[in-house]
């Protein structure tokens, strides 16, 4: 099993090492420097800048150079943030997003199974279509309609939470966040686990245990939630890493300091460093959490050997 | 044996199709939604040529105007509006009342009134037309009558006074463009890699496979993001490229499929005939493929608007004065204190367009695909 | 015992589906009963109802399904138990088998976890103990090593293991009664015939009762103490054994019995020109391999092997799944790639690519087993039979091609005015003939047949082995004929030739083969599929 994930690691070399070349280059040829958008800067300040940050020299150049410090754990510094290094910026947004993105997936995780378990079992039935349409509409309205609409009902109308302000982490203002977050997921979730559980319930060995006269309870969750719940556990390998790392639109909507944002604002500023240590960091989540994935099923499944 | 005559006619056939077609007929929450989507498509494509006011227009006079059935302006309004303009010209207003669509008004002065006070009615949005009515003959007195220009705002006004209607319509025209356009893109550039790729198998499905694989492990919005920034403005260029990168799932999918209509014995028994690789792929491949794309096309359809809002919503979208239902519903977001019909309108034309498209996609897949059910 | 009581008697069952087409009656009102100790035999071909009549009993009918009636266990009617009081009779005083080894057992749990389960919940004792008795129980149904095979997945174990550890499983409660639902079709004639001596070994040890669902009439005569035999729903003939092989009276039996395919074919002339020969035949396939995945493994599907097919003559290819039977058909064809010279007609065309394989292809053709997934879902019948034509004959006018496809749908015994229509509205035989209609008409030299009838009822394969007979006459066809069917294949063929693990074990005429086989998997092969005539007969 060790040698499995370091062999995974290994593996996970070369994919990183594309990912950073085609977006080194990718940001690097389109139009703009970090430095051209202050209006009326002075070309000599500007020239003093860029050679103050390497931006001077030849790309290949600055590509090995980039290549060399990200070896060393050295994002650079930010450019248009530039009191604060890269890494500096994530130590700081990196724990809120992962918080706010963590218990939104646990949140899903449980009440998509549950509602996805019940429709199964109550398949063409009313709790079942009630649970399809909740489903199809939470994954039919976008974050963006739900974050406003959220705050419309319960920050404008009802007055229960404040609009959109972070205010330290309370808990008051991260229900909006991670009710957003979750609800799509919850959707998603329901869903995959209703099919794979009519499925699970229609296989034959279930059929056996129906006939050797086991218990319901046995049935439904010995027989056939554990290999049911295996397209839940692919699935939350990438929605893990997708949350973890931030969602701009939720960020933006409720005012929340993570690191969602910065992609957006670090692409258009041209924030080269902050540019690709944002791609760095969702690439090793997706590695990391696709290797996590892959153990867990192996853990629930003995056909799956790693060795 | 040649007796065998082929004049009689021969039975007709039920093809797959017809099966399918009858089913999705049968599918009421499909059929009810591919109405919707074509009045949906009627109304935004046809309806910004009968809305009386076009999505540019700015009503100073009608700023944040609440939707209401009725026209505008009401009665407290052409109060305020009349006042107004009474005021500008410094006399003072005895009374006002409505008659045969057109509205009179007594002023009085301690001097004597010009009778070029009037332009100060027709200057205001609100009012046409002046004329005077009749004139005390002191001249202390003058009664003037103005038809009152009405206007419907049914959705009603944004931040800057223009018809919240003819935008959504507006908006809608984009958005549904928008969709279909980057979603065309995504299957056609989908079905042929993924078809190529699993017909070929072996060595280039193997290679081009793995490109695909590098491209997905890439930050999705990274793409998207960066192709904003180079295409910029011009949004049909940059919906093209959206299409260009949703394309992978496409290709998945067909990959997978082509490789098991390869493996299915008619194709192996085609083989045995004789028949080309061309022939294999149109006649046994490529039908058989037409199912789960018309699918996936229904379901890429609403990814596409719901990107191009998304995109939208960023800032990163449609520009000023043209608009989607992305750029609304910001705005809506913004405002959802003071004025929350902007949020509700093009809120309500996205999801229930989403919801459509859902439900035709579901209704299709259940059609197309009976034993999922 | 009981004295005469009955163990389960079904009166009046009925069992519907609600499907989208209305309501489809699958059993019409049938009776029947079991007495303690016997054995006996539902019989019937596919939709008869044989099986849903033996889920009905066990309330295990899909969620569409319904039935009324009563089906009594010991006087209490199983069909209107509560969920409680059914389970303490299902899995102890009842239990089931079924067909489909490979996936009837939970692959998430070892052996031991899923036969400890029911005897801990139906006999109340601790794990410890149901351990012990769990082992004695795959003792019982000759797994070896049973302490170990506790530890062991079902991905781990055979399908005969995985049928006797079902088996284990059913009786593990001592069971009154045990149903089997055509527990032996899914496996290799050699292990079927085990676990049927297996099975019967245990109901005379153990003492209960057995119901028996098959369609195969030679598992009846060597195991069913009464039979019955449905059809459509309704039971058409009932009586002992003995008496229904001998005396059938509804014809149905009569033709059920009388669907054993018959005769035998006369060996061709040894001047009868050669037409497909292969000498030393290989194919190598390789498994896994790659960047970081390990160093692939090489199976010998096909090994050294040789075949020489005469104009006229019928070579029969048997063998049990994975015996590389029709691999090496394959190859014959240069449909898959292999070692070896092979000659058809004269010419040497281990070489050719697709390219000059092309115009011989008119002459070398083949029929699949699968008269389902051979046949392209989306083309007419007509257009897949004309297929052929549009690249051998490109020149004919669509009018000719319409001719000849209403010709060859003739030949196979079709209704030409069928030809507009599309697979899915034929039934499985009319498929067969389609299939094999779109072979003949490009006139060929040489077919393959590869399990051609393994898919059909036993009527409906008589049906096309006569008709594939008819064609061979009529055309001097050669025939490949591979089948794990030894009864069709002694009917077609003069010339046998015995597959194991990709090697030809033994060759010879059927009489040689059949009669006086020398080599001892041969010998095994026979007694499997023919013992029990010899049961019947004595």
């Amino acid at each position: 099993m060790l040698r499995y994930v370091f062999r995974r690691l290994l593996t996970a070399i070369p994919t990183l090492f594309v990912i950073v070349t085609i977006s080194f280059f990718l940001i690097r040829v389109a139009p703009g420097g970090p430095f051209n958008q202050e209006r009326g800067l002075n070309p000599v300040i500007k020239a003093n800048l860029e050679r103050q940050f390497g931006l001077d020299q030849p790309l290949w150049m600055q590509y090995l150079h980039y290549l060399n410090n990200l070896l060393h754990g050295n994002f650079g510094p930010s450019y248009n943030l530039p009191d604060f290094t890269v890494a500096e910026l994530f130590k700081v947004g990196l724990p809120v997003s992962i918080q706010v993105g963590a218990s939104a997936l646990i949140l899903a995780l449980i009440i998509g199974t549950i509602l996805g378990v019940i429709a199964a079992l109550r398949q063409n039935k009313g709790a079942d279509y009630a649970v399809i349409a909740t489903a199809t509409a939470g994954s039919t309205v976008p974050t963006f309609v739900i974050a406003p609409i959220y705050q419309l009902i319960f920050a404008t109308t009802l007055a229960l939470v404040p609009v959109a302000t972070w205010g330290g982490g309370a808990l008051v203002n991260k229900i909006g966040p991670i009710v957003t977050l979750a609800l799509p997921q919850i959707a998603i979730v329901a869903r995959l686990m209703r099919g794979s559980m009519i499925e699970a319930l229609r296989s034959h060995h279930i059929r056996t245990a129906r006939a050797l006269g086991l218990s319901d309870w046995s049935i439904i969750v010995k027989h056939a939630l554990r290999g049911a719940l295996l397209p839940i556990v692919s699935y939350s390998g990438p929605a893990a890493a997708a949350l973890l790392t931030g969602s701009i639109i939720v960020e933006t909507i409720f005012q929340i300091p993570g690191v969602g944002r910065y992609f957006v604002e670090a692409a258009l500023n041209r924030d080269y460093t902050l540019v690709m240590g944002t791609v760095v960091v969702i690439a090793l989540f997706t590695i990391l959490f696709n290797l996590i994935v892959d153990i867990l099923y192996a853990a629930v499944d003995p056909r799956v050997r790693y060795d | 044996m040649t007796d065998i005559t082929t004049t009689q006619t021969p039975f007709v056939g039920r093809s797959l199709w017809a099966d399918a077609l009858a089913r999705l007929k049968a599918n009421k929450a499909a059929m009810f939604s591919l109405i919707y989507l074509a009045l949906m498509a009627i109304a935004c494509v046809f309806g910004p040529y009968f809305v009386s006011h076009p999505y540019t227009t700015i009503y100073p006079d009608y700023v944040r105007t609440p939707p209401s059935l009725s026209a505008y302006p009401q009665a407290e309004m052409i109060d305020t509006a009349l006042k107004d303009a009474v005021r500008r010209m410094r006399v003072d207003l005895e009374e006002w009342h409505e008659q045969d669509e057109r509205i009179f008004v007594t002023i009085s002065s301690p001097k004597q009134i010009d009778e070029r006070v009037t332009r100060y009615l027709d200057r205001s949005d609100t009012f046409d037309n002046t004329r005077i009515e009749s004139k005390s003959a002191d001249g202390l007195k003058l009664t003037m009558s103005a038809t009152v220009a009405k206007e419907h705002f049914y959705f009603g006004t944004d931040n800057t006074g223009r018809d919240l209607l003819s935008r959504v319509l507006m908006g809608g025209r984009i958005s549904l463009a928008i969709g279909l356009l980057a979603g065309c893109v995504a299957v056609c550039i989908g079905v042929l890699y993924g078809a190529t790729a699993g017909f070929m198998g072996g060595k280039t499905d193997e290679i081009m496979m793995r490109i695909v694989d590098i491209l997905y492990s890439l930050p999705f919005i990274f793409f998207v993001i960066m192709l904003v920034v180079f295409f910029g403005r011009n949004f049909v260029l940059m919906f093209l490229a959206v299409g260009a990168v949703l394309w992978l799932d496409m290709a998945r999918i067909v990959r997978g499929q082509a490789l098991s209509i390869r493996r299915q014995e008619y194709v192996q028994a085609a083989e045995a005939l004789g028949v080309s690789s061309g022939g294999i792929l149109l006649r046994h491949i490529v039908p058989n493929l037409l199912g789960p794309v018309v699918i996936y096309m229904t379901l890429l359809v609403p990814q596409v608007i719901i990107l191009e809002s998304f995109l939208s919503f960023l800032g990163l979208g449609v520009q000023e004065p043209m608009t989607s239902w992305g750029v609304l519903i910001s705005q809506g977001a913004k405002n959802i204190g003071s004025a929350n019909w902007l949020l509700l309108y093009p809120a309500f034309f996205l999801v229930s367009t989403l919801f459509a498209l859902n439900f035709i996609g579901d209704g299709l897949r259940d059609a197309l695909d009976p034993k999922d059910r | 015992m009981a004295g005469n009581e009955n163990i389960l008697s079904v009166e009046n069952l009925k069992v519907r589906f609600h499907t989208l087409d209305g309501v489809v009656e699958a059993v019409k009102g049938i009776n029947m009963y079991v007495k303690p100790g016997e054995t006996v035999a539902v019989v019937g071909e596919s939709g008869s109802g044989k099986s849903q009549t033996m889920m009905a009993a066990m309330r295990l009918l899909a969620s569409n399904g319904e039935a009324t009636g009563t089906i009594a266990y010991r006087g209490a009617n199983l069909l209107t138990l509560t969920k409680s009081e059914l389970n303490e009779v299902r899995g102890r005083k009842i239990t089931m088998i079924f067909q489909e080894p490979m996936t009837s057992l939970d692959p998430l749990y070892t052996i031991g976890n899923q036969l400890m389960e029911p005897i801990m919940r139906h006999r109340k004792v601790g794990a410890e103990e149901a351990r012990k008795e769990a082992v004695k129980v795959l003792k019982l149904v000759r797994i070896p090593e049973p302490e170990r095979r506790m530890k062991s997945y079902p991905y781990e174990m055979s399908g005969g293991q995985r049928q006797r550890v079902m088996i284990a499983m059913a009786i593990a409660n001592d069971p009154d009664l045990l149903i089997a639902d055509e527990p032996t079709t899914a496996l290799d004639v050699t292990i079927q015939a085990e676990i049927l001596n297996l099975m019967a070994d245990l109901r005379k040890r153990l003492g209960m009762s057995m119901i028996f669902i098959t369609h195969d009439l030679n598992i009846v005569r060597r195991i069913a103490d009464r039979v019955y035999v449905m059809k459509l729903g309704e039971v058409v003939e009932e009586g002992e054994t003995r008496a229904i092989f001998a005396n059938p009276k509804h014809p149905y039996t009569k033709a059920l019995l009388a669907a054993e395919p018959t005769g035998h074919k006369e060996p061709v002339p040894k001047t009868a020109p050669t037409m497909l020969d292969g000498t030393d035949m290989r194919v190598t396939f390789k498994i896994g391999g790659g960047f970081l995945a390990g160093d692939p493994i090489y199976l010998k599907a096909v090994d050294r092997v040789s075949v020489k097919l005469r104009r006229g003559q019928t070579i029969g290819i048997v063998g049990e799944s994975g015996s590389g039977k029709s691999t090496l058909a394959r190859a014959l064809l240069r449909m898959v790639p292999s070692e070896g010279a092979i000659h058809f007609d004269g010419r040497n065309i281990e070489k050719f690519d697709t390219q000059q394989m092309r115009p011989l292809r008119k002459q070398l053709q083949i029929v699949f087993q699968d008269p389902f997934g051979s046949l392209s879902p989306r083309l007419t019948s007509g257009q897949i039979v004309t297929e052929g034509l549009l690249v051998h004959e490109p020149s004919i006018t669509s009018k000719e091609r319409d001719r000849r496809a209403a010709q060859a749908f003739v030949e196979v015994g079709l209704d030409p005015a069928n030809r507009n229509r599309y697979p899915h509205e034929f039934s499985g035989g009319q498929r067969q003939r389609i299939a094999i209609a779109r072979a003949i008409i490009l006139k060929p030299k040489v077919v393959v047949l590869d399990e051609p009838t393994s898919a059909l009822d036993r009527q409906v394969q008589k049906q096309i082995v006569d008709l594939l007979r008819d064609l061979q006459q009529a055309h001097n066809l050669s025939y490949l004929f591979i089948s794990h069917d030894l009864a069709v294949v002694r009917a077609m063929a003069d010339h046998i030739m015995v597959m194991k693990d990709g090697r030809m074990v033994e060759q010879g005429s059927p009489e040689e083969i059949f009669d006086h086989p020398h080599e001892e998997y041969t010998k095994r092969l026979m007694a499997a599929a023919f013992a029990d005539h010899a049961v019947a007969g004595a």
